[in-house]
């Protein structure tokens, strides 16, 4: 018994711990970044596009929308394979092919992303370059690496959400007459909603607060993009490329760069708290 | 399962071990830290130096200017590579020129412009309306690229004083963070125009700046206009193995080193 006990309270000194870290971070963030925000002023901070740092001007604007769009398009792309793999692996696919594709997706997790913002230069820029036009380096180029880094969260939770539809409700649909297809949009589909918005949120957090690969493909331009052709900065890269130098003033306003990303990325999981949730919820009652 | 912990636990401290004795080789290294332009040469000299003074090592690593500087004043460096000038408020240091780098424009090989003058430089990276196509100074029709450097490198330093003056670097320049990235994608953009240290830009097109071709002699004589210098920089008084690394730097091998790798002689 009195080693059992020893082993919850170690348990629970780790746990507490972990928590810790993450107050201290934010603490620090926030210690760091608000009194520069409240200095500049939040709105000039947030909405004004003049990021002159060695003359005292602190814009962020072009940058989030940079984050903004570069993660939109990111959502296209993900949420368009992920999701069609996961109908695929859940209703579609033979066990066999299963076995494959799924564990390949998740290989897809484990690879720096040093090396897919590398792949990006080498392979994806030069195309966009030569056969769209513009710098190559753009919204598209990061909106594609980053779409194929969140495949593998948005699929795999994509999948414990199709596989958590209750088999009754696919029987009755296919007892009914329906085909497969018109099993899965109208009834699996529909009944795994709120998981699949779980993934896609999650997929977005990941995507807002990648840095080194957007580093290498965006461009990191500061201008606000006029197309997906154009370069942009990301809120991520911009504190990655600074921080190295940043003194005072400058180094204040990288971290309230952070503190914007703290505040979209939980904003994005509080959505996504919720929505699972309400799933829990919904499955309790059926 | 017990066995399975305890061989994670051995592989671990193994771990561990290993990353402590490799720590403890380096115990001895003098560290150099700064600018990712005199990192290579600093660590060409670097090996030579060890090869000719066994026992003693230099660990050489980049950062940029400005974060070397940091570094000594916080005491996590005993030598800063910083390549610009000092501005004024950064006293307290004490800098040695070990050598002198032209600052090359750099374009695509397939570019016609052979020069341009700084005042167009300046007009292209301002983004001036007036040189937004290579076709405004001589070149094809073709948009102009500009790639610059991040807020605080010292090759992006030198080239706001020596091009831009007060001019501000037009917010549609892309922005890469080391002089390979910069090399990387001027090498394959046929629109780009960038800038980097003349003894980093083989295999690109460098173009003569207000008329004077970037040829060492230029840069010696003062007739290029884009040159730099190259310091090592300490604080307060260096140790003897500071001392007797920047000795070598200076000294005729090292500095015979650096010319034969594209650099000019500190004197």
């Amino acid at each position: 018994m009195r080693r059992e006990k020893i082993i919850a309270l170690a348990l629970l000194v780790t746990a507490l711990s972990a928590i810790s870290g993450l107050a201290l971070i934010t603490a620090f963030i926030f210690k760091e970044g608000l009194p520069i925000m409240l200095t500049v002023g939040l709105e000039k901070f947030i909405l004004s596009g003049d990021w002159y740092p060695t003359e005292g001007a602190f814009g962020i604007f072009p940058m989030i929308v940079g984050s903004l769009a570069v993660t939109a398009g990111a959502m296209v792309i993900g949420v368009l394979f992920g999701l069609g793999c996961a109908v695929l692996l859940t209703q579609f696919a033979p066990p066999r092919l299963v076995s494959i594709i799924k564990p390949s997706i998740e290989l897809l997790a484990g690879i720096p992303s040093v090396v897919y913002g590398f792949l990006g230069v080498v392979i994806l820029v030069p195309l966009i370059r030569e056969n769209l036009g513009g710098p190559g380096l753009s919204v598209l180029a990061a909106s594609i690496v980053l779409g194929i880094m969140v495949l593998p969260t948005v699929t795999s939770i994509s999948v414990d959400a199709l596989q958590a539809v209750p088999r009754s409700y696919r029987e009755g649909s296919i007892a009914l007459g329906a085909t497969v297809w018109q099993t899965t949009h109208r009834v699996v589909l529909r009944a795994a909603r709120s998981g699949i918005v779980a993934a896609v949120i999650l997929g977005m957090g990941r995507a807002v607060g990648e840095t080194m690969a957007v580093i290498m493909v965006a461009g990191n331009t500061l201008d606000v993009p006029g197309s997906i052709l154009d370069p942009v900065r990301t809120l991520t890269s911009n504190i990655a490329l600074e921080m190295g130098y940043a003194a005072g003033d400058h180094r204040k306003a990288l971290f309230a760069t952070g503190v914007v990303l703290f505040v979209i990325i939980m904003i994005l999981n509080t959505i996504a708290l919720a929505v699972s949730r309400r799933r829990a919820r919904q499955a309790v009652v059926r | 399962m017990t066995k399975w912990l305890l061989t994670a636990a051995a592989l671990i401290l193994g771990l561990l071990v290993l990353s402590f004795g490799l720590g403890g080789r380096k115990q001895g290294a003098l560290a150099v830290v700064g600018s990712t332009s005199i990192q290579p040469f600093a660590e060409m000299i670097a090996q030579e130096y060890q090869k000719s003074h066994p026992g003693r090592y230099v660990d050489v690593q980049g950062g940029g200017s400005t974060a070397g500087l940091q570094a000594v004043a916080n005491g996590i460096a005993e030598v800063g590579m910083c390549s610009r000038a000092l501005k004024p408020d950064e006293t307290g240091y004490a800098a040695v020129t070990i050598a002198r780098d032209g600052l090359a424009i750099v374009v695509h090989p397939s570019n016609p412009v052979a020069g341009l003058s700084r005042t167009q430089i300046r007009k292209m990276f301002a983004g001036d309306i007036t040189a937004r196509n290579w076709s405004q100074v001589g070149g094809d029709d073709r948009p102009i690229r500009i790639i610059t450097r991040e807020e605080g490198s010292g090759t992006r330093e030198a080239f706001q004083k020596l091009v831009m003056g007060k001019a501000r670097i037009s917010r549609k320049a892309l922005t890469q963070e080391s002089n390979g990235a910069v090399k990387e994608l001027v090498r394959h953009d046929p629109g780009a125009v960038g800038y980097m240290s003349l003894g980093l830009a083989h295999g690109l097109k460098v173009l003569a700046v207000d008329g004077v071709e970037p040829l060492r002699a230029a840069v010696v004589s003062g007739q290029y206009p884009l040159v730099r210098p190259f310091l090592f920089v300490t604080r307060g008084e260096p140790s003897d193995r500071a001392k007797a690394f920047m000795a070598y730097v200076l000294s005729a091998p090292a500095q015979e080193l650096l010319e034969t790798e594209g650099l000019v002689r500190a004197q």
